[in-house]
């Protein structure tokens, strides 16, 4: 591209962050809230953004998970779930909750809200921003916890750190074996395809474009394309100027996205190992098709509710089975990427 | 005598403290120095911390950046304090706020009265040394460094092209010679005193203060004028990855740390709760004598940078994207495509991993299915056998394949059927092996029951494909090993070539081709050409085929095997 092109594109583009700040401004309005303990945010802290609807079954274990690897507090949207979710998490003490009954899909999938949230809460930390259904693992995760992730990164000049979604799935049906609240997901969700993944590279954000998995081998292998993203950079040090695009997938300013090495290195990479195969995805895709709120062409994801709704078998002879980092980085899932 | 410890601190005040106390229970004194960018508060309550402590003392604080000199001058003061208020200490050890002392301080007071006349410090010139990162070795020496090279890159970076471009060159103080090494040292009274007592100290860290990283240089340099015997290693482990940035220790380094051997580490982790209560706690004996030894570890350092350099060849991942121009490798290890051969032969693939061990697939770029072998519909790493998937992106088909196989040879056939979105990425791989029997495809048709007509468009079609990918075999960009024969080459000596191919592959037992494959039935196929020909389609890619006598395929007695080499 020429030089001209180039600036072009880069002008482009800080338009659009400028778009989608503004629209994040006004969307501020759709957030009540609930429970704010933002008072509690020290200047290193860890945050953890999300938004939520109905998740009150897998919210006890992503709050230890979360804890437990350092994330200081949590910015939760509720989007008026039903199920106790609101309350559940207003109880707790490092959780700061919103409420909105406002249209998922028009606050650009919650992206709108969490970026108000990120810009007057999030400047200047690490912050993870998740779905209630992700679990982010990282090398060494088990013996390191979050602030020696980052502060590595921060001393290696990184800005953020890139995690894929890894489906996980039971041996059986996926309605075969019930979860309960509060428990370990993975002993239900032991298997994980291994090495079906297609990468390429999306101008003009040079993010990369990760599909693949059980859920295109099983419900998109007559339309590839239309299989779900799943590449991720669910932590970044924020800063208040900084916009997610299209779900976690894509960021701007577009340099945020090449977490990968370009050259012939690797860069450090976890893996969002995605619980959201837990027998309760049966009821729930047949709501979801209904209310055509996660995709932006949703009607071309009908069949994939409907196949879900199925409660299908994901499982088959060469599924891998989880059996911690060391082997989701063999498998060049993940990386140290130099982090020894 | 003892060891004095000067402790250069920052951050991470209570974990200093912690080390601290340790060095002051095994009889050493200590003399602290904190940067002058700590607010007064925390100073003050750093000093209040460690107030009960008499053998504790705080030096004049200076502005301590990374490559400055405020870092020599800190030192400087801290060590002119240790001697002149502890006249017990012999040897002075030089560590920071993050060092952790491994092995218990009677131990390195022990190795060092062994050695009371040593210096221990790092010091190389510049001309030996291969691990200044930046590209500034000698020139650190030789060019003024006035701007801060983490605040102001752009101003350092240009003033050093500046002065580069005008030949600017400092004179170096007569009788220096520079070294360079780790700033972390152990100098004994002697030493460190003439140093700091020198007549022409002004003039020294006149020049010194200009020299970029001066605190790698200053006493690395100095020593070598009055030591006596010097070392040239240091006692503290100290890492650095492939940026220059010191590695830092985790609870996960426990033993790894043990088994270096080396009396003092750093950087630790301030959370390294584990690490802390191991090493700092009351039974932290090791109870050897071992020599310090560094070297036992340095493999996995290295294999990190390598790791982070150079990566995984042929893995595309989440954090690695390699371009082509970087890594040429496509895939990640060797595998072999056939071309021709099960056309030719009834029972090639069978045969063939009878005859190397490998696993041997049919046409994986087949347009109905992914020939997976025995067919099976999902392949290791969850493959899926839809060709739809596969053509979504279909080298990233091949890459993945042979990634979840590492370990094991990929042997598949390809042919003018299949999808040539490869052909290229096949012809440019140097992982590739492949052979080529040239127009097999017309077997296939020879044998067909369909109107001559239509065999004679899909023989057309055929022959345009394989002598376009045929092409790019040949092209100049090609880095994969090939062999191309005819069909009537190769049909001529069939038993000698497959042995040159499977010697290539160089599977486990290298053994001699006893059985072979079973060639089709060719009688007639002359004619088949010949009535091509008629019609106007000129088959060309299978070399002369007579029109009468077909060859005698059914030889049973095997040939001498094949000696290469």
């Amino acid at each position: 591209m020429g030089l001209a092109a180039d600036l072009w594109q880069a002008y482009r583009l800080r338009l659009q962050r400028r778009r989608l700040l503004y629209r994040a401004l006004r969307k501020r309005r759709q957030l009540r809230a609930v429970s704010v303990r933002t008072n509690a945010i020290k200047p290193a802290h860890i945050l953890a953004a999300m938004t939520v609807r109905d998740e009150a079954v897998r919210l006890p274990h992503f709050l230890d998970h979360y804890r437990a690897l350092g994330v200081d507090h949590f910015l939760i949207v509720d989007n008026g779930s039903t199920d106790g979710s609101a309350e559940f998490l207003a109880k707790q003490p490092d959780v700061s909750l919103w409420s909105t009954d406002a249209s998922y899909k028009a606050a650009r999938f919650g992206v709108d809200w969490l970026t108000w949230l990120q810009i007057r809460f999030a400047h200047g930390h690490w912050c993870l921003t998740l779905d209630a259904d992700e679990i982010l693992i990282y090398p060494y995760h088990d013996t390191r916890p979050l602030p020696a992730l980052t502060a590595w990164l921060d001393a290696q000049g990184h800005r953020a750190f890139p995690a894929m979604m890894l489906d996980m799935y039971p041996k059986g049906p996926i309605d075969a074996e019930p979860y309960e609240q509060g428990a370990d997901p993975f002993r239900i969700l032991e298997w994980f395809d291994s090495g079906n993944y297609v990468i390429q590279i999306q101008d003009p954000k040079r993010n990369l474009w990760i599909q693949g998995g059980p859920r295109a081998r099983c419900f998109f292998a007559d339309n590839p394309r239309l299989a779900p993203t799943l590449n991720k950079t669910p932590l970044v040090k924020w800063n208040r100027r900084f916009v997610y695009v299209n779900s976690t997938h894509s960021l701007l300013p577009r340099g945020l996205n090449e977490t990968y090495d370009f050259g012939s290195g690797e860069g450090p990479s976890g893996v969002l190992l995605h619980t959201k195969f837990l027998n309760t995805v049966v009821e729930r895709s047949r709501i979801e098709k209904d209310r055509q709120e996660h995709f932006a062409r949703s009607q071309d994801y009908a069949g994939y509710y409907d196949q879900v709704a199925a409660a299908p078998t994901l499982w088959c002879a060469d599924s891998s089975r989880l059996v911690g980092w060391r082997q989701l980085e063999s498998m060049g899932l993940m990386s140290r990427g130099g982090w020894l | 005598m003892t060891i004095g410890v000067v402790m250069l601190v920052h951050t991470a005040f209570d974990r200093a403290e912690q080390v601290i106390r340790h060095w002051v229970s095994g009889g050493c004194p200590v003399v602290v120095h904190v940067d002058k960018n700590v607010s007064t508060t925390v100073y003050d309550s750093f000093v209040t911390a460690v107030a009960d402590l008499p053998e504790v003392q705080f030096s004049k604080r200076h502005r301590c950046e990374w490559g400055t000199w405020g870092l020599v001058a800190a030192t400087q003061s801290a060590s002119e304090k240790l001697l002149a208020n502890f006249p017990d200490v012999r040897h002075v050890y030089l560590a920071s706020g993050s060092c952790m002392p491994l092995r218990p301080i009677a131990e390195l007071k022990r190795y060092l009265d062994e050695r009371p006349r040593t210096d221990f410090i790092e010091s190389a010139t510049t001309a030996d040394v291969p691990w200044t990162v930046g590209g500034l070795d000698e020139e650190r020496f030789t060019l003024r460094f006035p701007f801060s090279w983490k605040k102001n890159r752009y101003l350092f970076d240009r003033y050093v092209e500046f002065q580069r471009r005008i030949r600017f060159r400092r004179r170096i103080p007569a009788g220096l010679v520079p070294h360079m090494g780790s700033q972390w040292w152990c100098l004994t009274r002697q030493t460190l005193s003439a140093i700091l007592q020198d007549p022409d100290r002004p003039m020294f860290d006149r020049y010194f203060k200009k020299v970029w990283i001066p605190d790698e240089s200053y006493f690395q340099t100095l020593s070598r004028l009055y030591s006596q015997k010097i070392e040239s290693r240091s006692l503290t482990l100290s890492k650095f990855d492939f940026q220059g940035k010191p590695h830092i220790f985790y609870d996960d380094h426990l033993q790894l740390l043990r088994r270096s051997d080396c009396f003092v580490a750093r950087k630790i982790w301030p959370r390294a709760n584990m690490l802390y209560d191991t090493f700092l706690g009351p039974n932290s004996s090791a109870g050897t004598m071992a020599e310090p030894n560094p070297g036992k570890i340095d493999r996995i350092f290295a294999r990190a940078v390598e790791r982070r350099l150079r990566g995984r060849q042929g893995l595309y991942m989440q954090s690695r994207f390699p371009n082509e121009f970087w890594d040429s490798r496509f895939t990640s290890a060797p595998y072999s495509v056939f071309e021709g051969f099960t056309e030719l032969f009834e029972d090639f693939e069978p045969w063939l991993a009878r005859a190397t061990g490998a696993r041997v697939h049919g046409h994986i770029y087949a347009k109905e299915a992914v020939e997976f072998e025995g067919r099976q519909t999902t392949f290791t790493g969850a493959l899926s056998s839809s060709p739809v998937l596969r053509d979504y992106h279909p080298q990233m088909f091949l890459r993945n394949l042979v990634w979840n196989t590492r370990g094991e040879r990929q042997c598949f056939q390809f042919g003018p059927g299949d999808n040539q979105a490869v052909s290229w990425d096949l012809a440019k791989d140097p992982n590739a092996q492949i052979s080529v029997i040239s127009g097999a495809w017309a077997i296939p048709l020879f044998q067909s029951n369909r109107n001559f007509a239509d065999l004679r468009t899909e023989a057309a079609d055929l022959q345009k494909i394989e002598s376009d990918h045929l092409e790019a075999l040949r092209s100049i960009y090609a880095k994969s090993r090939v062999r191309i024969w005819t069909m009537a080459e190769f049909i001529e000596s069939p038993m000698e070539l497959l042995q040159t191919v499977i010697d290539e592959i160089g599977i486990r037992d290298a053994r001699r081709l006893t059985e072979a494959p079973r060639l089709v039935e060719l009688k007639g196929f002359g004619q088949f050409l010949q009535n091509l020909k008629n019609q106007g389609m000129h088959p060309y890619l299978m070399g002369d085929f007579p029109v009468e006598s077909a060859p005698d395929n059914r030889r049973q007695s095997p040939r001498k095997p094949y000696l290469v080499r």
